[in-house]
């Protein structure tokens, strides 16, 4: 697979292949590209972020606790969306425990906007 | 009329931290907000990437901004939410717009300008075609999404390759849109590389450089766009446009420091930064008026906004209380030289302490060595692998050994 190193603003590319059962990166410059490279061919992860609907129909924001598999991000998108928050969840409401298995918990990351006074 | 020791306009990230670091000195201190909460814009980034060097751990924008929050409710500061500042006097008096208590008069021994940024919009850059519905900032968007939880659109382009760019392709994505493609007019990407990778590549959403949108279509509701290559010069090649079919174009083209109020006050503005021109201490040249956060200069990680507003919040506090602080007489200009778009603050006195220079650089260089100098001599020399316009880079200079002005400059 072919890919570009996120750690600095080189953006080093990276063609990552598998030889005789070893992960083989190739493009790096420095030892975090070599570590990122296999990383992201082995097993990739990223932190979901989202919106969970509410109890009185309004949105907050959530995340996800760890980094999900990145092949998982669209399975824990359709559980969140399936999932209600209480109205007055506060920052930091778990509104499921490991979801999908996945070892990574569901927050609430924000407050509702209030209201303007009228 | 309200008499404070110190005044900060705006609430986001860079007013908060201003007001706690200023109410840490022991002044009386008001913050000002024109929304209905504290937060700024950081409430409606809801994705995760911030306070790594802050907090030394990943946050999302609402979480950032509730860190403050908090720390904001242990302190002093009295905070005016729903008020909007009009206009700031020659003499440090500023006018505020208040729901609640109508027009209220303000002076303070020292203000903080902590406004933040508007973004460039459609008419800004002369977009050509119809106004059909469908054409939004990619921050009003973010908004609309985000904290109202309206999607703005289902078929979607991209122009402008900025984080906040970036940072929509992957939410409308992600919450059922199809981003069709994201244009950029300069050959490289203003945003981060973990943006392109984790908010594009992801999701095999690809990227035109050195291309922009010609012209929109549709009446009343966008129903496309057509989109060509540009020259060397910046100008389109009007024979290769080609048309995309999309009901919605996010614009990620720019933001403007908000600093509006500051017409006719004597504040001296950059022509570079559209922000104040200040000294060390993040005050501008109207004394007693300080800068601080994206009103002064457009940063990448809130995480230095916040540093920088501490720097500011501090120094008013100071002012308000003692006076200004003591210097040797001494005044040094720093100014950008080869490769260095803009370099913050502009001027330095004299004196003693370390002082870190902010700059931008004017292009992408690889292996190049970022230098300043002051009268002939070298004060820093470093080579750097890669250096490019969308990271701040930022050096650290002694005081005492500056004796004249400074340039930072790359040998490339």
């Amino acid at each position: 697979m072919k890919t570009i190193c996120i750690n600095c603003p080189m953006g080093c590319p990276l063609d990552i292949t598998e030889e005789e059962g070893k992960v083989v990166v190739r493009g790096y410059t420095c030892k975090r590209g070599l570590e990122y490279g296999v990383s992201e061919y082995t097993s990739p992860v990223r932190t979901v972020t989202t919106l969970m609907r509410t109890s009185d129909g309004g949105v907050v924001p959530v995340k996800t606790s760890r980094p999900v598999p990145k092949g998982r991000m669209f399975d824990v998108l359709e559980r969140i969306r399936s999932l209600t928050a209480p109205a007055d969840a506060d920052i930091g409401f778990v509104a499921e425990s490991d979801v999908l298995g996945l070892g990574s918990d569901i927050v609430v990351t924000g407050r509702p906007a209030p209201h303007p006074a009228k | 009329m309200k008499k404070f020791d110190v005044l900060v306009i705006g609430g986001g990230p860079a007013g908060m931290a201003a007001a706690i670091a200023a109410d840490a000195k022991g002044a009386s201190v008001l913050l000002v907000e024109r929304d209905v909460r504290l937060g700024g814009i950081l409430n409606q980034c809801i994705h995760a990437g911030f306070g790594l060097h802050y907090f030394g751990e990943e946050l999302t924008g609402p979480e950032y901004a509730d860190r403050f929050e908090k720390r904001l409710a242990k302190t002093g500061v009295k905070v005016m939410l729903g008020a909007m500042a009009l206009s700031l006097g020659g003499d440090g008096e500023v006018l505020l717009l208040s729901p609640e208590e109508g027009a209220v008069h303000v002076k303070a021994g020292a203000t903080v300008l902590a406004m933040g940024c508007r973004e460039r919009t459609a008419g800004a850059i002369a977009l050509a075609g119809t106004r059909p519905a469908g054409i939004y900032t990619a921050g009003m968007a973010q908004k609309m999404c985000n904290i109202e939880g309206y999607l703005v659109g289902k078929r979607i382009v991209i122009l402008g390759s900025g984080d906040i760019g970036l940072i929509m392709a992957r939410r409308m994505t992600l919450e059922g849109a199809h981003v069709e493609r994201v244009i950029e007019l300069m050959p490289y990407s203003g945003g981060l590389k973990r943006n392109i990778v984790q908010c594009l590549e992801d999701f095999g959403i690809p990227i035109d450089y050195s291309h922009t949108v010609t012209r929109v279509v549709g009446k009343p509701r966008m129903e496309g766009l057509y989109y060509a290559p540009v020259d060397e010069n910046r100008r389109p090649v009007l024979s290769e446009e080609k048309f995309i079919p999309c009901d919605c174009l996010l614009l990620s083209v720019g933001l403007i420091p908000e600093n509006d109020i500051l017409n006719g006050s004597g504040v001296k503005l950059s022509r570079v930064t559209s922000g104040a021109e200040v000294d060390e201490n993040r005050m501008t040249s109207l004394p007693g008026v300080f800068s601080c956060g994206n009103v002064l200069h457009v940063h990448d990680l809130v995480d230095n906004v916040s540093h920088e507003a501490e720097i500011a919040g501090s120094a008013a506090a100071e002012y308000a209380l003692h006076g200004a602080p003591p210097t040797n007489g001494e005044l040094h200009a720093v100014t950008p030289g080869k490769g260095v778009r803009y370099a913050l603050p502009q001027v330095i006195h004299g004196g003693s302490g370390s002082v870190e220079v902010f700059f931008r650089t004017d292009n992408v260089y690889k292996n190049c060595k970022v230098v300043a100098e002051c009268a002939g001599r070298t004060l820093y020399s470093k080579k750097r692998m890669i250096v490019a316009p969308g990271e701040m880079e930022k050096i650290a200079l002694k005081k005492e050994d500056l004796d004249g002005d400074v340039t930072v400059r790359l040998e490339i």
